[in-house]
């Protein structure tokens, strides 16, 4: 057998199911490891800011949740796309699996942005490019889980948000340029908020660190929720039986 | 390391409700997102078990009629 | 070609028997555009800022009120099968539909529009450049509201799904198109504005009914 059919093996709920259940504690402890490195860097050694203070240490969730939310969405697509394109369940089911973590991470975004733009700009909400793309981005992940929870059939309710992500993975970029384009004419190139202040290696690194984690956060708790997934709509299935017992 | 206490630390500059408000809301939320998914599995397997168990007594009944 | 006709044809004739539909749309048009003087006061000068930009969102409203109608008719009485099951290719059966909702629920805006410009004082150039946008941009929020139609068809709470799926998309449409009203404000020109939502157009246009043929396929099934 070739290295590619082993892997294929793994496309059937029944033989990923258990392999989920031992990647999920192992990409948790990673997440944590990593958030702790993040964070005593971020909070402990790295400077405080010339103009922003403190306060910008925000920074250090802001960036990686708005990167997890655009990143996961992307991620979510393709495997739609393959279980559109494959007739494969699995590849569906991580979709569907990922969208709820992915919607977390654009409304944390939105709610650290708004906590970051208040002090720095006296505003809860700011209407910059990045902050409304992201919002229009919660507004297509919500679509995506309202469309799957609306329709009954498990295998339409696939495809129908397969080409629901696809179409909304297309238009990502189109929104993000026109909202952009918005932004700037109407309030010029000088307010954007989530210009982040110059970086220090330090900041950089406690950034990257966290965005790690949220990484690996993301791929636990998919796991985690295809588990559950897979679970739920093989429940017929013989190898469950013996799965729960 | 450049605070000088831990109250220092927490007030971050008088940022404190800006910068815990938002740590602290992702700390919660990615908390609770494994601990409600680790809820759900085990009351997924707590009924799929009892229904295993039920249709495990109902096919025996069956066998049995079936072999009398 | 005539396939598209044909389908297109039939809409019409269907339409004409159930004018009131069609006209509840544009009545809602008016009526909604007509609630923001109520709601933000009679100022001129602030009416005229806002004026294209209520102007078009009334309008991305009225084109969602008219697409669950799209395909819900035929579906029901299982034409949408037959269409489905024929010869004909099927994709251009739905651009004879999709052709046939723009002239009913498009067109009435485009032309609408402008006369509901008067009511916020917006000048000639400006009522121009506003309906050029429309004429480009109605079509183009037709072919991306017929994919979410077909998605949602049959689904529970449809028309609201539809709405929650579909304004995200027609977001780009909103800022190019009300975008290009204000640029002719500022005294920038519009150009810009209309070449992009003309290439959103023609991008739709290549992939929507493509989607939507798709789309209705696995709601069908």
């Amino acid at each position: 057998m070739t290295a590619s059919w082993r892997f294929f093996r793994f496309a059937s709920p029944a033989t990923f199911y258990p392999l989920a259940g031992r990647l999920q504690p192992l990409f948790m402890s990673l997440a944590v490891v990593l958030a702790a490195a993040g964070l005593w860097i971020g909070f402990m050694v790295a400077p405080t800011d010339a103009q922003q203070g403190e306060g910008y240490r925000i920074i250090f969730v802001h960036v990686p949740a708005s990167w997890m939310a655009m990143f996961i969405y992307c991620v979510m697509a393709l495997w739609a796309a393959a279980g559109l394109a494959f007739n494969a369940r699995l590849a569906s089911m991580m979709a569907s699996a990922l969208a709820p973590t992915g919607a977390l991470f654009a409304f944390l975004s939105l709610w650290t942005g708004a906590l970051w733009g208040q002090p720095m700009w006296g505003t809860w909400w700011v209407w910059d490019a990045r902050l409304t793309s992201t919002l229009i981005l919660l507004f297509l992940y919500v679509g995506f889980m309202a469309l799957q929870a609306a329709i009954d059939d498990p295998r339409r309710a696939d495809k129908a948000g397969a080409i629901l992500a696809l179409v909304g993975v297309v238009n990502v970029p189109i929104i993000y340029f026109s909202v952009q384009w918005w932004s700037t004419l109407h309030q010029g190139a000088s307010v954007s908020m989530t210009k982040a202040p110059s970086m220090a290696a330090t900041m950089l690194v406690a950034m990257l660190l966290m965005v790690l984690a949220f990484w690996m956060y993301s791929i636990a708790v998919a796991m985690a929720r295809v588990r559950n997934i897979i679970l739920e709509r093989e429940r017929q299935a013989e190898w469950v039986r013996h799965a729960v017992a | 390391m450049q605070w000088h206490s831990v109250g220092e630390f927490l007030a971050m500059g008088g940022y404190a409700l800006y910068v815990w408000g938002s740590v602290g809301v992702c700390a919660l939320a990615l908390i609770v997102e494994p601990w409600a998914l680790r809820r759900k599995h085990r009351r997924l397997l707590r009924s799929l078990r009892r229904r295993g168990a039920t249709a495990g007594a109902r096919a025996s009944a069956v066998a049995v009629e079936v072999t009398r | 070609m005539r396939t598209v006709l044909i389908a297109l044809r039939r809409d019409l004739l269907l339409a004409g028997r159930r004018r009131s539909e069609v006209l509840t749309a544009l009545l809602f048009f008016v009526v909604v555009v007509s609630l923001f003087p109520i709601g933000v006061g009679p100022e001129r000068a602030l009416l005229r800022r806002i004026g294209p930009g209520v102007l078009w969102v009334a309008a991305l409203l009225a084109t969602l009120l008219g697409l669950p109608r799209l395909f819900a008719a035929d579906h029901a009485d299982g034409t949408l099968e037959q269409m489905a099951l024929s010869p004909q290719p099927f994709a251009l059966q739905v651009m004879g539909k999709l052709a046939a909702h723009w002239l009913l629920c498009g067109l009435p805006l485009v032309v609408l529009a402008p006369v509901l410009g008067l009511l916020f004082g917006l000048s000639a150039d400006a009522l121009l450049v506003l309906t050029l946008s429309l004429l480009i941009g109605t079509p183009l929020l037709s072919l991306i509201g017929a994919i979410g139609a077909a998605l949602t068809l049959g689904v529970r709470g449809g028309g609201v799904l539809l709405s929650l799926l579909v304004l995200p998309l027609f977001i780009p449409a909103l800022v190019f198109g009300a975008g290009s009203v204000d640029a002719q404000a500022a005294g920038l020109g519009v150009q810009g504005h209309l070449s992009v939502l003309g290439a959103m157009l023609a991008l739709a246009a290549f992939f929507a009914p493509w989607a939507t043929t798709v789309s209705l396929r696995i709601a069908m099934e």
